[in-house]
């Protein structure tokens, strides 16, 4: 089992940095709330509205996956003529990110002819498209040139500061200190922590997420072999 | 879900599998012209390359593809688009290509010989076989995540149906010679897509005495138009069950 009753309630407006091992369970909680992965028991809402057996709730959110899966044989601009023709419903459409990564560059490269980064940053301006109110970035910094890094990192902030809800998995903590305002950490598919940065350092006494949350890590350990 | 079906469309035509297809029915069709003029018998044998070949392009390409959209499927998963209607979208879209496809083929030097009349029925059993594959293919698809896997028990499928499925019958009736096996046969029969296909011809080919035992009882017990009826019927039912029963696994099946 991947995950094991996770209970959690994210906020719109805030941004939440979902860390923990490889493995612990971070994805397939991302998975499960867009439908991909399908629970065997509990429930999922979005806004209220559980999202077993529902579709729609799925345009409200703009996805950037942890490896972008496309059609090898399409070209990228193709591919990005076929997303806005499918989401017809949304008739603006937000280039910011295309621009900045100059994709229009490599608009007749087949997917299959493209270097991880590259298909990184076009998993990016994807999930930026469509205007979503809700992000889920997975890794979205991975395999990231350090130009393209900053560029991608104000994005996410602009979109913060409109009051978006954000779900942000990385590995590179000094990335999510930026972004983020809340906390939850993940091991073995259950959720161990889940609060805001800011109370974070204030209980562990630091104040960088990093070494915070390497503190909190110690401090759990610790409790666990007193309790063993 | 139209947008959808003319992206996959689209990704069909790209591969050119289905124009070797139609090329390879358009010259076996031709060839079997030019040995011989008598459309009976050119249908006779056009009969023999759609029960066996058939089934077996259907199944194979329907698994390859599927196999090979796996991302496309995923991308709009994530996308607002209902399951059932991704997995749909890709049911219709191989189905129609290898029915066209079928259609074109075996139809067209027909259509030019000016035999339309002799070949309608070979269409019809043609285009549901397509799709009795066709559906099996994608229930042995989202069966596994393995794409040698969902091949192997693709082509498990129409080994079976094509050619175990027939000595198990004759080992039956052989065994069993001295009872009352006619029902017993009939219902058998009905669990053979490829069977009920092949009985629907010879109805209508009016040589059901080529079939031997079965075919001669099978005519006598519903006369030509109810035979027809009735293995049609059947045959509608080998289309929706795969597809009904793979669509439930996919729309609960994790990506």
């Amino acid at each position: 089992m991947a995950l094991d009753q996770v209970n959690l309630e994210l906020k719109g407006g805030k941004s939440y940095a979902l860390i923990g091992p490889n493995g612990s369970g971070k994805t397939t909680l991302i998975k499960s709330i867009l439908g991909l992965v399908v629970p065997t028991s509990g429930n999922i809402q979005f806004t209220g509205k559980s999202i077993l057996n529902d579709w729609k709730y799925r345009e409200k959110i703009g996805y950037m996956p942890q490896i972008g899966r496309y059609p090898e044989n399409m070209r990228v601009g193709q591919l990005f003529e076929m997303m806005k023709h499918i989401r017809k419903d949304k008739p603006k459409v937000d280039e910011e990110l295309l621009d900045a990564f100059k994709l229009y560059k490599i608009y007749d490269k087949r997917m299959h002819a493209l270097s991880g980064g590259m298909r990184q940053k076009v998993s990016a301006s994807l999930a930026f498209l469509f205007h979503a109110p809700v992000l889920i970035l997975d890794e979205p910094t991975a395999g990231l040139d350090p130009v393209s890094v900053e560029i991608l990192k104000e994005k996410i902030i602009r979109e913060k500061r409109m009051g978006k809800l954000l779900i942000i998995t990385s590995h590179i903590l000094s990335d999510l200190d930026e972004i983020a305002t809340e906390m939850v950490y993940m091991f073995e598919g259950r959720i161990q922590y889940s609060n805001s940065i800011e109370n974070l350092k204030a209980e562990t006494n630091e104040s960088k997420l990093n070494k915070a949350i390497a503190t909190l890590i110690r401090q759990r350990e610790l409790l666990e072999s007193v309790t063993e | 879900m139209t947008r959808i079906i003319k992206y996959i469309f689209y990704d069909i035509l790209r591969t050119r599998f289905i124009i070797f297809y139609t090329a390879f029915l358009l010259v076996c069709t031709f060839a079997f012209f030019q040995i011989d003029g008598d459309f009976g018998k050119v249908v006779l044998s056009l009969m023999n390359i759609v029960l066996m070949a058939v089934p077996l392009v259907s199944v194979v390409f329907t698994t390859i593809h599927f196999f090979n959209s796996y991302e496309f499927i995923e991308l709009m998963l994530a996308q607002p688009v209902n399951r059932r209607s991704v997995f749909l979208s890709e049911y219709i879209a191989v189905a129609t290509s290898l029915c066209l496809a079928f259609v074109i083929g075996v139809g067209f030097p027909f259509a030019l010989y000016g035999a339309w009349q002799s070949i309608s029925t070979l269409l019809v059993t043609g285009i549901f076989l397509t799709l009795v594959f066709v559906s099996l293919a994608f229930f042995s698809s989202v069966l596994t995540r393995d794409k040698a896997k969902a091949i192997g028990v693709a082509l498990l499928f129409w080994f079976y149906f094509s050619l175990i499925y027939d000595g198990l019958l004759l080992w039956v009736i052989y065994t069993f010679s001295d009872y009352p096996l006619e029902k017993l046969t009939l219902t058998l029969i009905a669990f053979n897509p490829i069977d009920l296909a092949r009985i629907i011809m010879l109805l209508q080919l009016d040589i059901s005495a080529l079939m031997g035992y079965t075919g001669a009882f099978y005519k006598n017990f519903f006369g030509s138009n109810m035979g027809i009826f009735f293995s049609a019927s059947l045959l509608m039912l080998w289309v929706f069950w795969p597809i009904l029963v793979s669509m439930r696994i996919f729309s609960k099946k994790d990506l």
